[in-house]
């Protein structure tokens, strides 16, 4: 093989060892013999197959394993993206990183008693403890209004500060669609009611229709809406069509997407779940009376 | 020198693998609605596609015929896991946005087709360029149809406002249509028409003619 012999000029130490050793002369013998074979031989057949599953299984492990730092480094950078954009902190140019190490404080609260749990912030996910049988509760139909199945019990939610005082709330909610989990995070002022704004920053709906949930003009209209009524109960949600705001109540309503009702719907449900007592309500009741 | 340009050229036009093959038709419904993500699949689909063919024909003499689909396959494959990877680690969001649509390479039948078609009797370097061909070919027709489809449905290109929208203040009412998948059945149609038009060669023999009524065979009254 000429290929062989090239390699040899350049590392001729190593295929001098190579030669003299027993398992490669083996190899290079058992090598020989394959090759030499007819190619529809049962044993040219498995021994080609195993060989290429071999070497495809190495080449894809390398490139898993040798990128795996920068695909994580991305997911995290996306993730806190997400949050400061929520947070209304993002803009051109801001260093990500340090604007999140510096404003941004991450908690982890346990859903049903609306407690801070202590705990290791930074290695808790949320999503895959969802997942655990360990870590989360299984929902019947009639809570199940998202249509999530399962809810981690304890959830990260992160606090904006601004000289030492909370400014907003920023609360990860999730829900079913049309074609999709949608994950996102609604912001909401210290009050616990107004909110300041919506971010759904992984979703699979209808492109330009219901996967206009990501459009930032839309996004736009569910500033200054509030969340709870008089009564305590969870009224804010889409409405079809467009909200008229001199109407009473329209502080609990934001516009519809046009062409996506489902998706529309799925939107209220997973607002109406989070909010409420199966939600983060003990937690925000909470955050209310300690001010 | 010219045999190399031609299998390069080919794929472009006269032998383009949508248009003339009719291969590939899903992919090109599913990640066409905008032109960014075209743009990241073509490259991909090209890349898989020269070097699944390299490295298929370069093991062409040794592949055993019972089971020399699933060898292709496991090469292709393993290609399209690196670039996943790839995607994922250097261009976060777009890989985002295709989803399952680059895992779907294996199953793009331009990869699979060039290499039964010209990787198993070829060598290496000229399947290489075959591949890059053909992915060229593909890169053309995605773009042509995500110009028009991301254009007439969103009113922009890459990105950027083309047309003012009516809800954003300005006078173009977007066609929903164009972001859902059929839409890029009628363009592609309308480009193999075109195409047709424009090179007669490339039209096929029909099966079987319409008798012309006239000249029937007539009737009983």
């Amino acid at each position: 093989m000429p290929n062989e012999k090239k390699t040899c000029k350049y590392m001729a130490g190593l295929c001098e060892k190579l030669d003299k050793c027993e398992h490669y002369q083996k190899f290079a013998k058992y090598r020989d013999h394959i090759l030499s074979l007819s190619n529809d031989s049962l044993e040219k057949t498995i021994a080609i197959a195993l060989s290429l599953c071999f070497v495809c299984a190495i080449l894809v492990s390398i490139a898993a394993v040798a990128l795996r730092p920068l695909q994580i480094e991305n997911k995290a950078l996306d993730m806190k993206k997400n949050i400061l954009d929520v947070a209304g902190l993002l803009q051109e140019g801001t260093d990500i990183n340090e604007a999140f190490a510096e404003q941004i404080e991450a908690k982890l609260v346990d859903v049903a008693t609306g407690d801070y749990v202590e705990g290791d912030v930074d290695a808790y996910d949320q999503r895959k403890a969802a997942k655990d049988p360990a870590l989360n509760i299984k929902l019947t139909t009639t809570q199940d209004l998202a249509s999530i199945k399962t809810r981690a019990k304890i959830a990260k939610v992160y606090l904006v500060k601004e000289g030492g005082a909370v400014k907003s709330i920023i609360l990860p909610v999730h829900g079913y669609g049309l074609w999709s989990t949608m994950y996102g995070f609604l912001a909401l002022e210290a009050d616990g009611q107004t909110v300041q704004s919506i971010n759904f920053y992984d979703q699979g709906e209808t492109p330009g229709l219901g996967a206009e949930v990501v459009n930032p003009n839309w996004r736009a209209l569910w500033k200054g809406k509030k969340v709870y009524d008089e009564a305590g109960n969870v009224s804010l949600g889409l409405i079809k069509g467009l909200v008229d705001t001199s109407k009473p109540g329209s502080e609990f309503q934001v516009d519809g997407l046009a062409g996506a009702t489902l998706t529309s719907v799925g939107v209220t449900n997973l607002v109406k779940y989070w909010m409420s007592q199966e939600g983060f309500a003990a937690y925000l009741a909470k955050v209310r009376t300690k001010g | 020198m010219s045999d190399t340009k031609k299998v390069l050229t080919d794929p472009l036009v006269n032998n383009n693998p949508i248009t003339l093959q009719v291969l590939g038709i899903c992919s090109a419904l599913a990640v066409t609605s905008q032109m960014s993500t075209s743009l990241i699949m073509a490259v991909a689909l090209t890349a898989v596609t020269a070097c699944s063919s390299a490295a298929i024909s370069s093991i062409r003499n040794h592949i055993p015929s019972s089971i020399r689909i699933i060898v292709q396959m496991t090469i292709i494959a393993s290609l399209v896991i690196v670039v996943d990877q790839v995607l994922k680690a250097f261009v976060y969001d777009v890989s985002k946005q295709l989803s399952v649509f680059v895992g779907l390479i294996i199953t793009n039948c331009i990869v699979m087709g060039r290499a039964e078609a010209y990787a198993m009797k070829n060598p290496p370097m000229a399947s290489f360029i075959d591949g890059i061909g053909n992915g060229l070919g593909y890169s053309l027709i995605l773009v042509i149809v995500a110009f028009f489809r991301e254009l007439f449905g969103s009113g922009k290109l890459l990105g950027i406002d083309i047309f003012p929208l009516i809800k954003d203040g300005g006078w173009y009412e977007p066609n929903g249509m164009m972001l859902l998948p059929p839409s890029a059945f009628f363009i592609i149609g309308c480009i193999i028409w075109v195409f047709r038009q424009w090179k007669p060669d490339q039209n096929e023999a029909a099966d079987f003619k319409i008798m012309d009524i006239s000249h029937g065979e007539g009737g009983h009254h």
